[in-house]
């Protein structure tokens, strides 16, 4: 019922004007799609997801999102058929600048042309569209995810029933914006990263392992710091040594995570992705839904302890659709998880994500 | 069991009206409303626990205090603005009342009636009122404001605001006779002359 596939198109036009040939979108996809073609619901990755939401099988290695979907769960596969695509410019599966430029035969690296949620969205499009979905039940992301969820508002907002928005913004702050680039900066100043040509060479690991420290510290908080580590040493005591064995267990946290992503992550995808975060800004008069029907529903949910996306700006979208007329239900959930939340509070976000598309589902058949 | 209140109330809006319940609590009015008038509701809550409520009952609720959370919805945008047992706990009501009415065409304003004879005699005695609509104990009371049937009316008049229907309640019936005096609840039902 579940299956993995890849879905290539001839090409797409970019909003930065460039032609992107020879695409690959990498999905999975959970459940049955009815026969009305009316229960599909899509989900968006975060920015170092992947099309893997959930296990396939049960022996299959973790999904990002395992809690939410299955039987009876959130995204209940007994009704729904789930569908999950690696970004366009991601590194799992989908084309990337680590992907075969066709024209010279090597990698693209930064030959790769910029892009951005919008076209990330136009290539999921074509996707729902080869999958013969003409009208999405409901589109679904955190963080990053979420961005999408939003474009999809904007850029089709006749091809969706409802959308869900977590812990995400319609633009990004100053704040956020630099988070990104001192990650940007760690792996380009990575003697490796060498222009990002390391294809086939040395990776810019410390960079990117680097990158990647910076960012979980912004996906925690405070709280979850101190419940996690407190100031917990690997040994009985101070080693008083300046050296480069992690000594506080925070210390070797990061750096475990840091270095497990480079296993799975490409340097340039995350500049390229990184970008199409920065660039995002659907605020203001950004923020049009062109669209006669007015029944686009949607709930959007943000986490109190969340700093790095924090709840105002997720407050402001559903304050922007009720001020178009939109229906929008927003929920402010008591978390110390920080960013993470939307990964880790299943069981709140499961309850709320039931109620909604149930009533989605309600309204559909009015 | 159906409040009395909710009862009137349902029978006074008119079928697929437009609604905002501010202090929506559980949604249970809401709920009530979409089902005997198939309404189009909406509701605005602060507490999460029944937010949550709300939203498993498949109802738009906006998480939010009431009087930050106005500014969202624009001019017009409901028939009536129900505010059910909420107003003695806000800050500042003309304010409030006045951005109802930026949104809504009619308010309607139910609430605990302070003047009601058994908190006169608590008072007597020389006590705060604890009653089954004004069940907290002074230092827990989440009310901020104590006022009475006949300070609502004075209200309206001041604020030129027209009552256009006015119902009391006192525990499983109508009040008609001394109101003030007999009734533990009141529902008012005004709009802006």
């Amino acid at each position: 019922m579940n299956k993995k596939d890849i879905f290539h198109f001839d090409y797409l036009l970019l909003k930065s004007g460039k032609k992107l040939e020879n695409i690959d979108i990498a999905y999975e996809t959970y459940g049955q799609l009815n026969a009305d073609k009316s229960n599909a619901i899509l989900l968006e990755h975060a920015f170092s997801g992947n099309a893997h939401a959930s296990k396939l099988n049960e022996n299959d290695e973790p999904g990002w999102w395992d809690n939410m979907i299955g039987e009876n769960k959130a995204f209940d596969t007994n009704k729904y058929f789930i569908i999950c695509s690696n970004i366009l410019g991601g590194c799992g599966g989908s084309t990337g600048p680590a992907s075969i430029n066709p024209k010279t035969g090597k990698e693209y690296a930064l030959a790769f042309p910029v892009i951005t949620v919008e076209d990330i969205v136009a290539a999921q499009k074509k996707l729902i569209d080869f999958l013969g979905i003409s009208k999405l039940l409901s589109v679904v992301g955190g963080s990053m995810g979420g961005m999408q969820v939003l474009q999809w508002m904007i850029s089709y907002p006749d091809s969706i029933l409802s959308a869900v928005p977590i812990s995400t913004a319609m633009k990004h702050s100053p704040q956020q914006i630099a988070f990104n680039e001192v990650g940007r900066q760690a792996i380009m100043s990575d003697s490796d990263w060498n222009n990002g040509n390391y294809y086939q060479k040395n990776e810019p690991k410390t960079g990117l392992a680097l990158a990647r420290m910076i960012g979980h510290i912004t996906y925690m908080s405070d709280k979850s710091m101190e419940a996690k580590f407190s100031r917990k040493l690997k040994d009985k005591e101070y080693a008083f040594n300046v050296g480069t064995n992690p000594e506080f267990e925070v210390e070797g946290y990061l750096r475990y995570k840091g270095s497990s992503f480079v296993k799975r992550f490409d340097a340039n995808s995350y500049l390229y992705i990184t970008k199409a975060m920065d660039y995002f800004d659907v605020s203001g008069k950004n923020f049009t839904i062109k669209s006669k029907n007015k029944n686009l529903k949607s709930l959007v949910i943000a986490f109190k302890s969340d700093w790095l996306y924090p709840p105002y700006q997720t407050e402001n979208i559903a304050r922007h659709l009720k001020l178009q007329g939109y229906d929008a239900t927003y929920c402010e959930i008591k978390s110390s998880y920080g960013h993470d939340s939307f990964l880790l509070e299943t069981e709140d976000e499961t309850k709320l994500i039931k109620g909604f598309l149930k009533s989605v589902e309600k309204g559909a058949l009015k | 069991m159906i409040p009395l209140e909710y009862e009137k109330i349902s029978s006074i809006i008119n079928e697929k009206s437009s609604v905002l319940d501010l202090g929506c609590g559980k949604g249970d009015l809401l709920q009530y409303l979409i089902k005997t008038k198939n309404i189009n509701g909406q509701g605005i809550e602060i507490n999460e626990d029944a937010i949550f409520s709300c939203v498993e009952k498949g109802l738009t609720v906006f998480h939010s205090d009431i009087e930050k959370g106005l500014d969202a919805y624009p001019d017009n945008s409901f028939d009536y603005v129900i505010i059910y047992n909420t107003l003695q706990q806000i800050k500042n009501v003309d304010t409030m009342i006045e951005e109802c009415f930026r949104i809504g065409q009619k308010l309607i304003i139910a609430f605990p009636n302070f003047a009601q004879i058994s908190s006169r005699k608590s008072l007597m005695l020389g006590h705060s009122p604890v009653t089954k609509h004004l069940p907290y104990t002074w230092y827990n009371s989440p009310n901020i404001r104590f006022f009475t049937i006949e300070d609502f009316a004075d209200f309206c008049k001041n604020k030129r605001y027209e009552i256009l229907d006015k119902f009391f309640f006192a525990i499983k019936k109508r009040i008609t006779f001394l109101p003030n005096l007999f009734a533990y609840t009141a529902v008012f039902v005004i709009k802006r002359k």
